[in-house]
């Protein structure tokens, strides 16, 4: 994205990819696990067994349009 | 620094879903009761026998909706504070909260209001079992094509300002992401799986009280994120002038 406007000298350092890079990888997964354990686990596929996880989140799943049932 | 933005995005994130929870809580569980009435009155007609109550539902809508939505909440954060970190100065703004607020904004559109165009959230009784699986993968597909088609629409951005400029580029890109998205939308199976006699009013409550949530959420989340990040650059300021750096 750019601007027609702006000045240079004001523009914050860029982090660099590279300092970046390793946190994505380790935010990334955490972020990821955490989302299929809210939105599909114990539902279209499942690596703990039983249904206590997907009816525990149930409501939340439901709400935050994950499919369900 | 992209350690201490990713633990932020988390934090802001655990704050964003407390939030959505509380609306949802309020706005949303009427709906979701409403909706397992008629589910289980639809399985008596059937003759089914009632499903075993594994986990109560006062505790699936207290507890287990602020496990379900914060948990959501911080994963969203993550990611959210690792693309600040991406995008904080390499994007033609420089106040760390007018970002923040810019992220989540997108951060809304492209993760919970674009795919909930295409597959809407319902509620309990409403879902095929045996679809199930194709369902998730569409879903999951179609939050990826979203987010996939913003990252092209906002890298495109120097290109289509230095063609048509500043305005029109970015009207550019936003036309960009608006007729990819278009395209999956089309492209992708829909579903119809609404029992006969489902309410339609309950319905929509249902639907558009999950999309409140979403807007709660990515609102939260946006405006307590730049606050921490912008509370910290002060602090940082305020200490190298005192030690005399600044």
């Amino acid at each position: 994205m750019s601007d027609a406007v702006y000045n240079p000298a004001a523009r914050p350092t860029p982090i660099p990819i590279g300092q970046i890079a390793p946190w994505l990888a380790f935010g990334g997964l955490l972020s990821v696990l955490l989302m299929y354990f809210v939105g599909a686990e114990q539902g279209a596929t499942a690596l703990i067994p039983g249904h206590y996880i997907h009816e525990l989140v149930h409501d939340g799943r439901h709400l935050l349009d994950f499919p369900c049932h | 620094m992209a350690g201490r933005l990713l633990f932020y995005g988390m934090i802001a994130g655990l704050l964003a879903g407390l939030a959505a929870a509380g609306f949802f809580s309020l706005a949303a569980e009427p709906s979701v009761e409403r909706a397992i009435a008629f589910e289980s009155a639809l399985a008596d007609s059937a003759g089914e026998a009632p499903e075993a109550e594994i986990v109560s539902r006062r505790m699936q809508k207290s507890v287990g909706l602020i496990i379900g939505a914060s948990a959501y909440g911080a994963a969203a954060g993550g990611f959210f504070g690792l693309a600040f970190a991406f995008a904080y100065g390499r994007i033609a703004q420089d106040d760390p909260r007018a970002v923040s607020a810019l992220l989540a904004a997108a951060g809304f559109i492209a993760i919970a209001l674009v795919p909930a165009l295409k597959y809407p959230a319902n509620p309990p009784a409403i879902g095929a079992p045996d679809s199930l699986g194709e369902r998730t993968a569409l879903f999951f597909a179609m939050v990826l094509i979203s987010v996939v088609s913003l990252i092209v629409a906002a890298s495109l951005g120097g290109a289509l300002g230095a063609k048509f400029g500043a305005w029109c580029g970015r009207v550019a890109q936003a036309g960009v992401f608006v007729a990819a998205v278009t395209i999956a939308a089309l492209a992708l199976p829909g579903f119809n799986e609404i029992p006969t006699g489902f309410p339609a009013d309950l319905l929509w409550t249902f639907r558009l009280a999950s999309l409140g949530g979403q807007a709660v959420l990515w609102s939260v989340l946006g405006l307590s994120f730049g606050a921490l990040v912008h509370n910290d650059r002060c602090r940082d300021e305020t200490m190298s002038r005192r030690s005399g750096l600044a």
